[in-house]
């Protein structure tokens, strides 16, 4: 929940702006586009959503408590290619999978590190990594695509459920979301991340562990993000260095649409997840009408630049008209005093 | 010493029945105010009474919205801060903001350094011009120092040369002292002086009254906005002016009550942190407040930070209760019943965006919980029980810390704090920048919290606190502990002589 309520209760809440452009963009969407509401188009719009909605998830909390880990597609291509390239040597994908989840921790725990224990900047830190886990990705795998994954494995991440345009990766994608909305809005946990992305010196000297969390969140970042990978690879059943490439730009726009403060300290993971979605319906509606992918491209990152403005603009008209309400209230009762 | 105002000429600077609002707030209502050449003013006022609203005024940065600004005796209206320094009108604030990798000369005469041929900066005569507004002060500082690493007190001064360079007629200074140490508080007003009998008119903001009584002729006093006086200090006691202030008589600022101690529940054993403080132990026991005493950089907030576990220590122990603390984690002291209200509330003791809800349940993250998930009912019941006990004055306990008054802000540190129960309370500078009023609760809240068998380690720069509270005296200079005095031996002589490493008592 936001912690400035009393501007909050009166004035419009950025969160609430994005939801309800989410659901104009869907009416619209339906009506006027073309394709748009078919049961294929929307699980295709579903599915394609997903692996951004899976690293907002984590990516969100990690914005809040004002750090950022731009990694996460690296992190997930790498999880990818280790997928495919253990998958040519012969190993079950029961026993790939653990694998991949235990680099994608290590791969944040990293991350963690350098940021806490070294005390760096996260974005620096995780452009650097952005770089070396690409890079380590494509020296495991090359230039090959691993397409030849287990049948059954494959028709999960690309099923529905029965006969309804419902993805069936969206059931443990609902988990996840339920999980993380209960750990940021309703635990201790959660509410030190806001102290610590509002103010970090006082959350210490409130005894908030302020690195420990910061680890936490960085490794469940890594985790998220190389769950994310496998999701992509078995999706689209193509394992190559370069999956999820960009994918860190569309989290990180989706999730400041969605109302989190890049400063930290403020927004609501019901606003992070209108966003992403916002921008996944809009990227399905740009590609039912032939927009190309680098003009959508474009979009994103324009709406990037719009998704840190837009909150900030809000509060100022709230801001504004809390001052004009106050001013045109009647003052109050006193007499001045007499000046001599 | 003459003062030209006894002649009677016109007042450089004057304020005619000035008032200004935000919104419904009238932070500024029908206020007159007469600066004269030669002469220290103060201005006196709890804190939100419209003091700061005034300077700025002055200073050009709000327009009034009635009223008039005069200069001498004409009617001016300053477009901005610029047509006020124009007009020489210079504003000190508490805390310089000078370019710290840049030289005190540099800093000075920032784009407007004196130029030879082709457009180079002639440094020789920036140095100069620095050197001779240095002895007009009566100073020694030397010209090319660069910013960083003066103190405050030094930064002030350049300020105040860098105003002189300007040809200031009109000083103001914005609470000068807050941070200065009796010593640089006394060079300060030196300097106050020199620059009064060269014909400058001041105008002194300060919370120290002592300090109104003693460099300032003239006092106006604000509250809520309004003009309540201008008049001469003389015959006025610190208590006529209180009342003027606070439109009450104010209950004793001191009220210390005497508990007999009982068993230690703070115990500091040799402990050290390189470079910073060494070999320090004391002990503080239920019942009693020790005041740690000591100039500026003596290592005392080093010390707290250490006991509590901010920054971690080299060597020795800290016991709580008997329980030995964990080096550098805040957590295990909070555990223990160890409570710091750190000095600077706005960066360390609040989350100024957070609610007084939040940021009373900050301490409560592992108590107010249920099944792992916060409980908000708990929550809010413990915030405003505090908020409550303590008096904090707030429209609702969901608005922002942010909207509160700086005295308002400090409570709700304390009430931060007091939520946890602690068995030890550290306490660093309880009542800087807050006003006298607020001032007589906090003393009155650690005595009772005293009584009630907590044991407190009061840390101070304001020494009539720290002899008016505490019931031993602790005393650091340059990292060591020197002193240790009973109530019944501090003085302001004994104390300072201790903090200023003159003799060991």
């Amino acid at each position: 929940m936001p912690e400035s309520v009393s501007l909050a209760n009166r004035a419009i809440r950025w969160d609430t702006v994005v939801g309800a452009l989410l659901i104009v963009l869907l009416l619209l969407s339906f009506s006027v586009v073309d394709g748009f509401g078919n049961a294929l188009n929307l699980s295709f719009l579903i599915g394609n959503t997903l692996p951004i909605a899976l690293v907002a998830l984590p990516m969100t909390l990690l914005v809040v408590s004002g750090e950022i880990d731009l990694s996460v597609a690296s992190t997930a291509g790498l999880s990818g290619a280790v997928m495919g390239a253990l998958w040519n040597q012969g190993m079950t994908i029961e026993a790939i999978i653990p694998v991949c989840l235990l680099l994608g921790l290590v791969c944040g725990l990293i991350n963690g590190l350098l940021v806490t224990r070294l005390g760096l900047p996260s974005l620096a830190v995780t452009i650097g990594t952005m770089a070396a886990y690409r890079g380590i990705a494509q020296i495991v795998l090359g230039s090959d695509a691993v397409t030849d994954f287990p049948t059954q494995y494959l028709d999960f991440a690309a099923g529905r459920i029965g006969d309804t345009f419902v993805p069936q990766a969206l059931l443990p994608f609902v988990v996840f979301l339920a999980i993380a909305v209960v750990a940021l809005h309703a635990t201790p946990f959660g509410r030190s991340l806001f102290a610590i992305g509002a103010n970090e010196e006082a959350a210490r000297f409130a005894g908030i562990r302020v690195k420990r969390q910061k680890l936490i969140l960085f490794t469940l970042t890594g985790l998220m993000a190389s769950l994310t990978g496998i999701f992509w690879a078995l999706h689209y059943a193509s394992a190559r260095y370069d999956n999820a490439t960009g994918l860190e730009l569309s989290v990180v726009a989706a999730v400041l649409l969605g109302g989190i403060d890049f400063d930290g300290g403020k927004g609501t993971l019901g606003g992070a997840i209108a966003g992403v979605f916002l921008l996944g319906a809009l990227q399905n509606v740009m590609s039912l009408q032939d927009v190309s992918a680098q003009s959508q491209i474009v979009v994103t990152g324009v709406l990037l630049v719009l998704s840190v403005l837009g909150p900030r603009v809000a509060r100022q008209i709230a801001v504004a008209r809390a001052g004009r309400r106050a001013a045109s209230a009647p003052p109050p009762g006193k007499t001045p005093a007499p000046a001599s | 010493m003459t003062h030209p105002s006894d002649t009677g000429q016109a007042p450089v600077l004057a304020l005619r029945d000035v008032s200004k609002s935000f919104g419904a707030v009238r932070a500024l209502r029908g206020v007159s105010l007469e600066l004269s050449a030669g002469e220290v003013h103060a201005l006196a006022g709890e804190n939100g009474a419209g003091k700061s609203t005034l300077i700025k005024a002055l200073a050009g940065v709000h327009r009034p919205d009635t009223g008039q600004v005069l200069l001498d005796g004409e009617p001016v209206v300053f477009h901005g801060p610029g047509d006020a320094r124009d007009a020489g009108i210079a504003v000190i604030y508490q805390e310089p903001t000078l370019f710290p990798d840049l030289s005190i000369a540099e800093n000075i005469f920032m784009g407007r350094q004196p130029r030879r041929a082709l457009g180079r900066i002639d440094h020789k005569a920036t140095h100069e011009a620095t050197a001779a507004l240095m002895r007009r002060l009566g100073v020694d500082l030397d010209p090319d120092r660069p910013a960083r690493g003066l103190s405050i007190a030094d930064q002030q001064i350049v300020e105040i040369a860098k105003a002189l360079s300007f040809d200031a007629r009109v000083l103001i200074m914005d609470e000068p002292t807050a941070a200065l140490t009796g010593s640089e508080v006394a060079r300060l007003f030196k300097v106050v002086r020199t620059l009064r009998d060269q014909g400058a008119a001041v105008l002194f903001i300060s919370h120290r009254l002592e300090e109104i009584f003693e460099i300032c002729r003239q006092v106006t006093t604000l509250r809520d906005g309004a003009w309540i006086a201008s008049e001469p200090l003389d015959g006025m006691t610190e208590d006529d002016l209180v009342r003027r202030m606070v439109g009450r008589d104010l209950a004793e600022l001191y009220p210390k009550q005497h508990v007999e101690p009982g068993e230690v529940a703070l115990s500091v054993r040799r402990l050290t942190r390189e470079g910073v403080f060494t070999d320090v132990s004391f002990e503080v026991r239920r019942g009693e407040i020790v005041g740690l005493a000591g100039l500026v950089g003596a290592g005392r907030t080093e010390v707290a930070r250490a006991v509590f576990g901010i920054d971690r220590w080299d060597a020795g122990e800290v016991e709580v209760a008997g329980r030995r603390l964990t080096n550098g984690a805040p957590s295990t002291a909070m555990a223990a019943g160890l409570a710091l209200v750190p000095e600077d509330r706005r960066a360390q003791g609040l989350v100024m965006d957070m609610s007084i809800e939040r940021n009373i349940g900050l301490t409560g993250l592992r108590t107010t919980v249920k099944a792992g998930l916060m409980d908000r009912g708990a929550e809010r019941s413990r915030s405003l029980d505090w908020a409550v006990r303590l008096q904090v004055k707030y429209a609702r306990i969901a608005d922002t810390v942010g909207t509160l008054s700086g005295g308002n802000q400090q409570k709700v540190v304390l009430a931060k704090w007091l939520a946890t129960g602690p068995r030890v309370l550290i306490v660093d500078e309880p009542t800087r920048g807050i006003d006298v009023g607020t001032k007589a609760e906090v003393h009155r809240l650690l005595s009772e919290l005293a009584a009630d068998g907590v044991a407190v380690l009061m840390i101070s720069s304001d020494l009539p606190e720290i002899l008016g509270m505490a019931d031993r005296v602790l005393v650091m200079h340059e990292g060591r502990l020197t002193a240790e005095i009973p109530r019944s031996d501090a003085t302001e002589e004994t104390v300072m002589a201790a903090a200023t490493g003159r003799a060991a008592a």
